[in-house]
């Protein structure tokens, strides 16, 4: 049963957050409470592990079970990739009624087999779902067996999803991760200012947004985990001097697993915003320097940092005067709940309110220093509810992710995509610029005054 | 008879196949103030949710009854109670469509038997109907938790009962094939006959997106629970699309109303043929409007079976979506060089191809070297892209383009729109190409440059 390795993952020493919890709410699980039938909205387990690997862009992804796994979430994401494209394609055992009486395990077998000889990727992730784990295939034995046979490594992914939430599954993932893959394969080569950085997804080719920045520094980024990753890149992820944890507290458990192993330290940072892009940099210079890296980088950091500040302020000039006081309604998960907001005050808009449906008390914690003690923090907000804010002008932009886009639209509302399918970059300096270039074009476009006008109809009532 | 094969694969590559829940979900959208729920775990709606709010555009009404491994084990009868009264809270639907998912089919649940319980407790419900569907994933594609969905709304809003008969009043059970304009259309056409035409499900007014007045938490429009209750005193139901058959028969047996199918609407031939059984249940003249539209489909079929003859062209789609749309394209001249379709179904055997591939777009990629044009759902689009071939986007999903639900394939209007559009995308890609290579002789390869350039030296000289 799942339920063993799920509790494991509850019990996190890496995280204050639950450390400070009494023993039987640990149990219970990180910042989300139970799913209510008829009133549930999230993604599950294998969702959250698939979405924390996907990314890894030359390995191959195969998904265990029937056809709505994969067949409904497959080609959705926009992880980016300078090279292999075999990420993205789609596999699954597709199971049918017989698979499912019979079990499952014999397909498998043979459905790896077809990849690892058609493909030879450097390595197949197996994800499990809910009823291959309920009809109990050993895909640990399956993975091992093959791993054997075909000279690939075959790596299990226990994240069913009737396990629990999302961000349950990125946790798993990282388990996967320690377990199986990284230390596996040496790096041809390191150097003192190798970092990993973790939860990061290269959505929109983000990360290339933040690695020129580490270029110029000669930071190296050894293991990106996993936005455009190639597999040997991570397994050698061990030899990184510093980890930098960027996806709020999801794979937190895996810096910590890897500090405990291989004494590397971590630190948890965002992308999002100039000062928070700053903030990052200057702990990376800083543990890197404590870990052996010339001094010099510390200073060469500030140089930097104080030259692109001052470029991007200068960019960002003369929007200022068109956003400031503009009120954003953010609706997003995890460190965007946050860093999301540092960054639209550092401009002058206000923000009404956030969401923590997704977020741990960390990231509450960080949300009342930005916002105040009584920062306005909303769990879930029904639609029906956001629509009625937004129709009564509660906010003049909502940013979120594409399943409240609709509920902005049609109350004729600016929206923002800044959630995993968007198409734009907002990371480091220039993502900063280019989201206030996003924000004030959608806020400036000229069919607001038009569809809210009353149709010809409705004008001739209101003069009689 | 078209041999239709299996790919043999262990493993699906760059899947076809949606799952039958989500088919089940998207039927229910058609009935109004409705709200479908998906048993199983709350990643299966998450799935089924983001993928149809990137197609339409819209916010999609779908709930979970959440399960988790526990839950599963000791039975999701509890989750299933609470779901529908959380539901009933919230959102007040007329219907809470339920579809099953293979976690809870493989456990094995009595859904019924479960449900009649809880509204014993809950006689507050007294004016909300549920409908179970049973949509286990590995059973088939979209089209056939699309058709359990339909045949179980008929098994339980409709009143077995052999009435009277009202004349001028037919049925449609309309196919997942069909598209909200699609729907629009031949409720038009059937009206222009002078006839009350209801149709179920009815996605034309439900996801043919528009701005509602305000906030709706259920569907936003489809079949009224009335309408769907009169159907026994129909005269005639005309089931579109071969995966309609379950349901029509399911009326029939219910409530004495035969049925006529129609397996394709797309083309001269099956418009006529669906034409004449309204001309012969009206008994009303073709109305003109009618008329011209023939007529300006014949006239661009002259104009255009030149862009189609002779050309190949592969598909891949769901059975009933892939016999209409191949027999259009061989209807107009081209030849079917490929036909992929998710799962089995009786409409194989009448696609025009040499044979019919049960497989996935990785199938689609195989054998579509060297095609004209290929006939997809977006997920087509890195393979049409890879193989230079023009990407025809049809079917669910398509989500990288705008309009989808808005496009009009069937009756007379809508396949002269299809010919004009296909026609322009051919000549597109075919237009600069030369049919013969540019070939020069030597002579003409040494003389005509220099003599130019003499003439050009002279000028300046």
């Amino acid at each position: 049963m799942y339920e063993r390795k799920v509790a494991k993952a509850f019990d996190e020493p890496g995280c204050g957050t639950n450390q400070a919890k009494s023993d039987k709410d640990r149990k219970r699980g990180c910042g989300a409470q139970a799913l209510t039938p008829g009133a549930a909205a999230g993604g599950c387990a294998f969702d959250g592990a698939k979405i924390a690997l996907q990314p890894i862009t030359d390995a191959a992804h195969l998904v265990h079970g029937p056809i709505a796994c994969e067949g409904n979430s497959w080609d959705s994401r926009n992880s980016a990739s300078s090279g292999p494209v075999l990420y993205r394609t789609g596999f699954t055992t597709d199971l049918g009624e017989f698979d499912i009486i019979h079990g499952g395990e014999k397909r498998l077998y043979r459905a790896i087999k077809e990849i690892v000889q058609r493909h030879r990727p450097p390595a197949v992730f197996v994800y499990v779902t809910c009823v291959t784990a309920l009809i109990g295939d050993d895909v640990d034995a399956v993975c091992k067996a093959a791993t054997e046979r075909l000279e690939t490594p075959v790596i299990p992914v226990g994240a069913p999803g009737f396990a629990g939430s999302k961000n349950l599954g990125n946790k798993l993932a990282g388990h996967a991760l320690m377990d199986h893959v990284i230390g596996t394969i040496e790096p041809d080569e390191t150097t003192p200012c190798d970092i990993n950085v973790l939860g990061e997804y290269n959505v929109a080719g983000e990360l290339w947004q933040v690695t020129p920045l580490l270029d110029r520094l000669g930071i190296r980024v050894l293991a990106p985990i996993t936005g455009d990753a190639r597999y040997r890149q991570v397994a050698s992820a061990h030899r990184a001097r510093v980890n930098m944890v960027v996806c709020s507290q999801a794979l937190v458990s895996l810096a910590r697993a890897m500090q405990e192993r291989w004494d590397i330290p971590y630190f948890e940072g965002s992308f999002y915003g100039i000062s928070d892009t700053s903030q990052s940099l200057r702990a990376l210079a800083r543990l890197l320097v404590e870990r052996g890296a010339p001094a010099d980088l510390s200073a060469r950091t500030e140089a930097l940092i104080e030259a692109e500040e001052t470029r991007a302020w200068a960019a960002l000039e003369p929007y200022r005067a068109r956003l400031a006081g503009k009120r954003v309604l953010l609706y997003t998960g995890g460190v965007k709940s946050w860093s999301v907001v540092s960054a639209l005050q550092e401009i002058g808009m206000v923000v009404i309110g956030t969401s923590v449906r997704k977020s741990t008390e960390e990231d509450k914690a960080r949300i009342k220093d930005l916002m105040g003690e009584d920062a306005p923090m909303f769990g879930q907000i029904p639609n029906k509810q956001m629509y009625a804010m937004l129709l009564n002008r509660e906010a003049d932009i909502l940013m979120s992710g594409g399943r409240t886009q609709f509920v902005a639209l049609k109350s004729k509302t600016p929206w923002l995509d800044i959630n995993q399918e968007r198409h734009h970059a907002f990371a480091g300096y220039d993502g900063m610029i280019e989201l206030v270039r996003r924000i004030d074009a959608e806020l400036s476009s000229p069919i607001w005054a038009q569809v809210r006008a009353p149709a010809p109809w409705e004008r001739a009532e209101g003069a009689a | 008879m078209t041999p239709v094969v299996s790919s043999g694969k262990s493993c699906a590559v760059n899947p076809l196949k949606l799952s039958p829940a989500l088919g089940g979900a998207l039927a229910f959208l058609g009935v109004e103030r409705s709200l479908p729920l998906l048993h199983g775990s709350q990643g299966c709606t998450a799935f089924a949710l983001v993928l149809m709010v990137r197609h339409f555009r819209e916010a999609i009404p779908l709930q979970t009854t959440a399960m988790s491994e526990l839950t599963t084990i000791l039975g999701g009868a509890e989750n299933v109670e609470e779901a529908v009264s959380n539901i009933y809270e919230r959102a007040r639907p007329r219907v809470i469509g339920i579809c099953s998912t293979a976690l809870t089919e493989t456990r094995g649940e009595d859904v019924a038997a479960d449900l009649r319980a809880a509204r014993q407790r809950h006689p507050e419900w007294g004016d909300l109907d549920v409908v179970y569907a049973s949509t286990p994933d590995y059973g088939g594609s979209l089209e056939q938790g699309w058709s359990r969905a339909v045949e179980a709304i008929v098994e339980t809003l409709v009143p077995a009962a052999h009435g009277t008969r009202t004349l001028r009043q037919v049925n449609v059970l309309a196919g997942s094939h069909l598209t909200a304009a699609d729907v629009e259309e031949i409720r038009d056409i059937v009206e222009s006959f002078g006839l009350a035409a209801i149709v179920l499900p009815d996605l034309s007014n439900s996801l043919d997106g528009h701005v509602p007045d305000g906030h709706v938490p259920t569907s936003l429009g489809g079949t009224k629970v009335d309408e769907i209750a009169a159907m026994g005193r129909s005269v005639l139901t005309l089931a579109l699309g071969e995966h309609m058959r379950p349901a029509a028969e399911a009326l029939q047996r219910r409530t004495g109303v035969h049925y006529r199918l129609f397996d394709r609407l797309i083309g001269l031939d099956p418009c006529d043929a669906f034409v004449s059984t309204l001309l012969e249940v009206s008994g009303s003249e073709a109305p003109e409007c009618l008329k011209r539209e023939r007529s300006r489909l014949v006239d661009a079929m002259l104009d255009g079976h030149f862009s189609f003859d002779g050309q190949r062209v592969a598909l891949a789609g769901e059975a009933d979506l892939l016999l209409g749309l191949s027999s259009f394209f061989a209807g107009m001249g081209a030849s079917i060089a490929a036909a992929i379709a998710p799962s089995a179904s009786a409409s194989l055997a009448s696609v025009p191809a040499p044979r019919v591939t049960l497989g996935d777009l990785d199938d689609l990629e195989q054998q579509a070297g060297g095609c004209a044009l290929i006939v997809a759902n977006s997920h087509a689009r890195d393979a049409a892209q890879r193989l230079a071939i023009p990407l025809y986007r049809v079917g669910f999903p398509v989500f990288d383009r705008l309009g989808a639900a808005q496009q009009v394939s069937v009756g007379y209007r809508g396949t002269r729109r299809l010919i004009v559009e296909v026609a322009n995308i051919l000549l597109d890609h075919t237009g600069e190409a030369h049919e013969v290579e540019p070939h020069g002789t030597p002579a003409a390869a040494s003389h005509e440059p220099r003599k130019e350039l003499d003439h050009a030296q002279a000028q300046a000289g």
